[in-house]
């Protein structure tokens, strides 16, 4: 197998990542977007453990994801909050601090 | 990357250095992650996303135990597949505008977003190639097993993995401040 397929597979992945942060509106689809692209990374990390042959890409892989679940537990909390306070999950309603 | 014991008597599965089961399972995986991510960040459903972003999950999955680190493979299943994606369809449920109708999914700067995102994944995809061209995963490394994760996390990261401990209690008690209604 070649070390680009993975490495494109997880460019790929990233860059639709970015996509749906930019693009949606919807503040739980923002997050979704975020974790696509840590998963992109941790594909990232595991192929370049494995082509140096040591075990860090896998424990860097494991920290990312524990770090994405607590992202993912204030991030959800934030939008709840925020919808309740505002009745609404859009992003683009939230331009309080707009200069 | 060792190849599987029942591959290795297999002449008709490896040509050369290329094992021709595993980039089968490569090419389905990658193809069926690339077009679950695309339906994720284009469908109007939120809740048909969530579901592709378990497919994307469990492709990834899949494709960490085609690397041979089965134990990132199984924790992304409980942790992600598990965990946050239930996470997901909870803040989902909880968040549904209950009058309105659907809210129209896709901003009006899905252009530039667009843009954006394919020079990232060009530029990205161009100096790949340029630095790795045709590069071949190690295929004589050693093999790493869950054993061996354990041992590196409980020595080496020993400091990083307390400090792991300790943001996880911090994102807990954040999250219940910030939901705790009063």
């Amino acid at each position: 197998m070649l070390l680009n397929q993975f490495l494109i597979l997880g460019a790929v992945l990233f860059a639709i990542g970015v996509y749906g942060v930019l693009a949606r509106r919807n503040g739980v689809m923002v997050l979704m977007s975020i974790e696509l692209m840590l998963n992109a990374v941790n594909i990232n990390l595991v192929v370049f453990g494995v082509q140096h042959g040591v075990v860090s890409g896998q424990v860097f892989a494991l920290f990312v994801i524990a770090v994405a679940a607590a992202e993912v537990g204030v991030g959800l909390a934030i939008v709840l909050l925020l919808y309740r306070n505002r009745r609404s999950i859009n992003v683009e309603d939230f331009d309080l601090m707009r200069g | 990357m060792n190849v599987p014991a029942a591959l290795e008597g297999f002449d008709s599965l490896t040509s050369g250095d290329t094992v021709v089961a595993q980039n089968i399972a490569f090419g389905i995986l990658s193809v069926v992650m690339v077009v679950a991510a695309l339906r994720m960040v284009t469908t109007r459903n939120v809740v048909h996303a969530a579901l592709y972003l378990v497919i994307v999950l469990a492709g990834a999955a899949g494709i960490f135990i085609l690397l041979g680190a089965e134990f990132v493979g199984v924790t992304q299943v409980l942790v992600y597949i598990g965990a946050i994606v239930v996470l997901f369809l909870f803040g989902i449920m909880l968040t549904k505008a209950p009058l309105g109708g659907v809210m129209e999914m896709t901003g009006a700067q899905w252009p530039i977003a667009a843009v954006v995102s394919l020079l990232i994944g060009g530029v990205t995809v161009y100096s790949l190639m340029a630095r790795f061209g045709s590069d071949r995963l190690t295929s004589d490394g050693p093999i790493f097993r869950t054993a061996d994760v354990s041992d590196e996390v409980f020595s080496t990261y020993i400091v990083p993995f307390e400090a792991v401990s300790v943001l996880l209690l911090a994102a807990l008690i954040g999250a219940i401040v910030l939901a705790r209604k009063d």
